[in-house]
């Protein structure tokens, strides 16, 4: 319960920073929001003072700082984002489109992640020390080195344009998941299989695994009623801080294969100051991270109930 | 919360030496390089677009006909400069903070920790890229965003690591001998925190390495013609036929400098 809150208080203060990032933004953004808005609206070829003028008395863009300050988190908490400066549409609707194109693909990434990471991980660990071990941390040590868009070009660059196996850009059908689903998985991959051998080396040397096997359980059942329970805990609670990271994996290597989610319009609304979508977006995943880690907080003490103490 | 998952292991020392000294190669390259041949990493001549090594440019040209060389070389002062000074503030900011939200507890301490957390919850480019749209100047935004989002695991560290030196028998007692907080800081907080902060800046130098070439490589971070490792690779990317190795030269720097600053940290995990 005590986590709960904590969280709850977690959430609300992400509301209000963002809140105050994205009026600084508005406010202190260099040459004049108004025809940057205008231009984002007609076309560059179309904006005139007029057009700008409409602009900024449509959106009140003048005025004090402080009632504009106050009103625009009062809008925030009650959860009103406006619309879109650029397309006029609700943020709301926006958003809804691009979330679900998003959380495909990196729902994709992490189930990809979870099948090459701890399966791995967790054979490694079950012999610390051993070929298997030390081939994985050079490998993981490798991945772990290479960001999320120097991935997305290798792959690009080996399997799109040398072999000419895959697309490098689109979206619609399931082959256009590969590529951008595999850059953001084999850093997290890495990473998972790390946690994974880890847990399991700790675990395997503990007295009540040993004795598990003494009293005449083959070391598959062990490992089955003993091990993967124990693992699953770590990795679980890594996976919830590793979010932010898939997040910030989502927003470059959705922009570098075109794919319509949430932080291709994210840059794009910061490319064209569209503050509503900035805000409405900043918001989104900034609650889904403290989302998901309510669940995992909720979910491991299901899975460990000595930690609900 | 996430004790869990703070497994500290020893460190290899081998590990951290290879670490060092690529990390110390790649500075050399940038530092001496072009020293050693001289150049202009801006000069264009569009005769030589794309054209192969030779002594004046030992990497060949870019598709301006532009030295990669000296580029290269540019890009890996600017990009580890930038960083570097933003591991220093947020070192600081975080240090500070986090000692005071240990040793003054309360409000303070809650307060900060919220912030903190808050911050926490935000994925750091995005962060970094509001910051970038408000303050003028790239690197300048670069700086400040960036520190912005890397104070939160120094202080978190600090706080976490204060908090448990400042109740034990020895802070104490030398509390009792009457000693004040600077000494306390000196000689019981700093030794215990040091080699913590020397591993969170190695990978807060790292991360803010691998922003700016994430930015500049998606073309939201510094702009052309400024040399940059993500953007010579974007711009290098349509003649990967032509020219491979123009564009291989800033994807193997980068994971040179990458890889050798993640060994120079040791294993950590969070």
């Amino acid at each position: 319960m005590n986590t709960l809150i904590t969280r709850g208080i977690q959430a609300l203060m992400v509301a209000v920073l963002i809140g105050a990032a994205t009026f600084a933004m508005m406010r202190a953004l260099p040459g004049d929001a108004a025809y940057r808005i205008a231009a984002g609206r007609y076309g560059y070829d179309n904006v005139d003072t007029a057009a700008a003028d409409a602009v900024r008395d449509e959106l009140g863009l003048g005025g004090p700082a402080l009632p504009a300050f106050l009103s625009w988190l009062g809008d925030l908490l009650r959860l009103d984002f406006g619309t879109s400066l650029v397309t006029g549409n609700p943020v709301i609707e926006e958003i809804g489109h691009q979330l679900g194109a998003s959380m495909a693909l990196a729902g994709v990434a992490v189930l990809l992640s979870l099948v090459l990471g701890p399966p791995l991980g967790i054979l490694a660990g079950l012999r610390p020390g051993g070929v298997l071990d030390r081939l994985l941390l050079v490998v993981s040590t490798g991945l772990k080195a290479v960001p999320q868009f120097l991935m997305a070009l290798i792959l690009i660059l080996i399997l799109s344009v040398q072999f000419r196996l895959l697309p490098a850009a689109g979206h619609g059908e399931a082959r256009h998941f590969i590529l951008p689903a595999l850059a953001l998985a084999l850093g997290l991959a890495a990473v998972n299989a790390r946690i994974a051998r880890d847990a399991m080396a700790r675990i395997g040397a503990m007295p009540f695994y040993s004795f598990a096997q003494w009293k005449g359980l083959s070391p598959h059942q062990t490992l089955w009623r003993h091990g993967l329970r124990n693992v699953s805990v770590p990795l679980l609670t890594y996976l919830g801080l590793q979010f932010v990271t898939l997040v910030e994996g989502v927003v470059v290597v959705e922009a570098v294969f075109g794919w319509p989610g949430i932080g291709h319009a994210l840059v794009h609304a910061i490319f064209s100051r569209d503050v509503p979508m900035v805000q409405g977006t900043a918001l989104c995943l900034g609650l889904s991270f403290v989302l998901i880690n309510a669940v995992i907080d909720v979910l491991t003490q299901r899975i460990d109930p000595r930690r609900a103490t | 919360m996430s004790d869990a998952v703070m497994i500290p292991r020893p460190a290899g020392h081998a590990t951290r030496w290879i670490g060092a000294t690529l990390v110390a190669t790649v500075l050399v390259f940038s530092l001496i390089g072009p020293l050693a041949v001289p150049g202009d990493p801006f000069a264009q001549s569009l005769m030589k677009a794309l054209s192969g090594p030779e002594p004046g440019a030992p990497l060949g040209y870019d598709h301006l006909g532009r030295s990669i060389f000296h580029r290269l070389a540019h890009a890996l002062r600017l990009s580890p400069a930038i960083a570097i000074a933003a591991v220093l503030s947020a070192g600081l900011a975080g240090l500070v903070l986090g000692t005071v939200a240990a040793a003054r507890g309360g409000w303070t301490d809650r307060i900060l920790t919220t912030l903190a957390d808050a911050l926490l919850a935000l994925p750091g480019l995005l962060l970094v890229l509001i910051v970038l749209a408000i303050l003028p100047g790239t690197a300048f935004g670069f700086w400040a965003g960036l520190s912005l989002v890397l104070w939160v695991e120094f202080f978190r560290l600090t706080r976490a690591a204060t908090r448990e030196v400042l109740v034990s028998p020895a802070v104490q007692a030398t509390r009792l001998l009457g000693f004040g907080p600077i000494y306390i800081f000196r000689t019981h907080i700093w030794p215990e925190i040091a080699p913590m902060m020397l591993t969170a800046a190695a990978f807060g130098t790292a991360t803010a390495i691998m922003a700016i070439a994430a930015l500049g490589f998606v073309h939201v971070g510094m702009r052309a013609p400024t040399p940059e490792l993500g953007l010579m690779m974007v711009e290098l990317l349509p003649y990967w036929r032509e020219a491979p190795m123009a564009l291989l030269s800033p994807v193997i720097a980068t994971f040179a400098l990458l890889l050798s600053l993640t060994l120079l940290a040791g294993s950590r995990e969070t």
